[in-house]
């Protein structure tokens, strides 16, 4: 019995959290400004809680399953919930339905814990439902805007459509094999084109999920026109989770298909980079800039799971550990300056570092580490992963993906030259960052800086293998 | 007459799937595409209890995936109607082509 508690304590954690937040929505009620750091203090337990009592094992009859891996993976997503509840702050204090949000977003946590721990293609639908349904509606949240409920709309079809997809995958597989067991689907090795094409179904949804290219059309859209809050939680933390459970799905369920989906998924790496780039290149606005900039970073997630060896594993979970830190410092900037001078464009950022040094040097660094530059953890990030993915793939591949690099290099220094030597007459005028917010734009900041410098955490994650 | 088989309901169910595909990129009215979005659900639902019925008789598992699928549908047509409500009020449309502020 306490072994059961143990192995479920993220989920168990999370519930009680949303628990208590409902029970405070029906009863008295609390203000915003008393609300939110309890909400902020609740998080950060959560995250500390996340480190202890691991336990190993399944439960459900099979159907729920946890390593140390995947408690690992969970810890990475508590984190980045926990940031985003600060780095939004001054959003959360004036929104109407504060509760309600964090309902929504925690119940969207949960689904994804569920789904890295799912070990059946039941759990998987499930938790992947529960995990996408809330999100739409966090993304109509600013409710008298024309964008936000066009944003959510375009969200919860192409939600509705993609699940609709996966399920007649499900429904193939089931056919095929008469199990939806991951255990025993691995052991199915007998290969027919009905199965193939199952799989094909299955993965298109997850191309989707991931906004992968071909099914990239609803993320910028849909990033654009969602409260900014929404946009870091569907760009980082769902990304996160949908990749984490796409390296099971690929590389447990899927190991007999291996041939096949070697080339699908290193066909879309290439185009998921080549178009992210391209379209990230003439962006104007700030969020659809890193839209497709996420988009681009897919892309090498992918060129990561190609490799199909341990490292594979092992970088793409580095990766979208840095990941999780520099995406949320850039949307954290653009969020402190759209939240008080309402302007997202790129040409407003110029001559930004006169009159904001600390947002400035925080964007600089958070774009350096997501194009890769050197010291900051985002080029180890990068590098570990044309590692795993150069194990297998030709080197004309990897030459076109670094290429690709150089390419991405141009659209973020083109953001990071606006800011420092572009002269411009009025420049947005010096910005009051606020206490939780400010600590968590330094808590990104060091972990940018610091994830690269200690070499042991990719050893940490390369041994819970 | 023939005893309809594992493959005429196969058959139908995949004639499903495509129209509501076809429905939902045609359609320009937004309840009409999550109508076309029950459609593909509702093949999914039609396959695995074929399945369950014809193949794997002794293995549950595709009748209790409808179950969940129709409980899951009704969330997100919920959700969705939720979504498509407030759109009009801001619209005042449920066209499509009404919501494009965002474009590239």
């Amino acid at each position: 019995m306490n072994e059961f508690f143990l192995l479920m304590k993220s989920e168990l954690m999370v519930t009680a959290i949303i628990f208590l937040l409902l029970f405070i929505k029906v009863g008295k009620g609390m203000q915003n400004e008393r609300l939110l750091p309890l909400i902020q203090l609740l998080l950060l337990l959560n995250v500390i809680f996340g480190f202890f009592f691991n336990q190993e094992g399944n439960a459900f009859g099979d159907m729920f399953h946890s390593t140390p891996m995947i408690v690992f993976e969970k810890n990475i997503l508590n984190v980045g919930v926990y940031l985003i509840s600060m780095l939004f702050s001054d959003w959360f204090k004036k929104t109407a339905h504060l509760a309600e949000y964090f309902l929504l977003m925690l119940s969207a946590l949960l689904g994804m814990f569920f789904m890295l721990s799912s070990a059946n293609m039941l759990m998987f639908y499930l938790a992947l439902e529960l995990a996408s349904i809330p999100v739409a509606a966090m993304a109509n949240f600013n409710l008298t805007q024309k964008q936000s409920s066009e944003a959510a709309m375009k969200m919860i079809l192409s939600a509705a459509f993609s699940s609709g997809i996966l399920l007649f995958g499900i429904s193939l597989i089931y056919g095929v094999t008469g199990t939806i067991n991951f255990e025993e689907l691995s052991n199915y090795t007998t290969l027919s084109p009905l199965y193939t094409m199952a799989f094909i179904f299955l993965f298109s949804a997850f191309a989707f999920k991931l906004s992968v290219v071909p099914f990239h059309f609803w993320t910028a859209d849909v990033y654009e026109g969602a409260p900014i809050a929404t946009t870091s939680f569907l760009s980082v933390i769902s990304k996160a989770a949908v990749a984490f459970i796409l390296i099971t799905v690929l590389y447990k369920v899927f190991q007999p298909l291996q041939n096949i989906w070697y080339v699908l998924v290193l066909l879309l790496a290439f185009i998921t980079i080549v178009i992210g780039n391209l379209f990230a290149m003439r962006q104007q606005n700030m969020k659809r800039f890193l839209a497709y900039s996420s988009i681009a970073q897919v892309g090498f997630i992918l060129v990561g799971i190609s490799g199909s060896n341990t490292t594979g594993i092992s970088s793409v979970v580095y990766f979208l550990l840095v990941y999780v830190f520099s995406n949320l410092a850039a949307f954290g900037v653009v969020s402190v300056i759209s939240e008080q001078v309402n302007k997202e464009s790129i040409s407003d950022y110029k001559g930004l570092y006169q009159t904001n040094p600390l947002l400035t040097w925080v964007l600089a660094l958070s774009l350096f580490s997501l194009a890769g530059v050197p010291p900051t953890a985002g080029f180890f990030g990068k590098f570990f992963l044309l590692t795993a993915g150069g194990a297998k793939a030709s080197y004309a591949f990897m030459i076109v993906v670094v290429l690709n690099m150089v390419i991405s290099l141009y659209y973020y220094l083109k953001v990071v030259r606006a800011m420092f030597i572009d002269q411009n007459e009025t420049p947005i005028a010096a910005i009051q960052i606020s206490a939780p917010v400010k600590l968590a734009l330094i808590i990104c900041s060091a972990g940018i800086l610091l994830i690269g410098l200690f070499g042991w955490i990719f050893d940490f994650i390369q041994s819970l293998n | 007459m023939m005893e309809p088989g594992l493959y005429h309901i196969l058959f139908i169910s995949t004639a499903l799937f495509f129209i509501g595909m076809y429905g939902f990129f045609t359609r320009r009215n937004l309840i009409t595409m999550l109508m076309s979005i029950e459609l593909i659900l509702n093949s999914v639902n039609l396959n695995f209890i074929a399945f369950n019925k014809y193949v794997w008789a002794g293995k549950m598992d595709g009748l209790f995936f409808t179950l969940f699928i129709i409980a899951i549908a009704a969330a997100e047509a919920a959700v969705g109607i939720a979504i498509i409500i407030n759109l009009y009020r801001s619209h005042q449309s449920i066209d499509v082509a009404s919501a494009e502020e965002l474009k590239y």
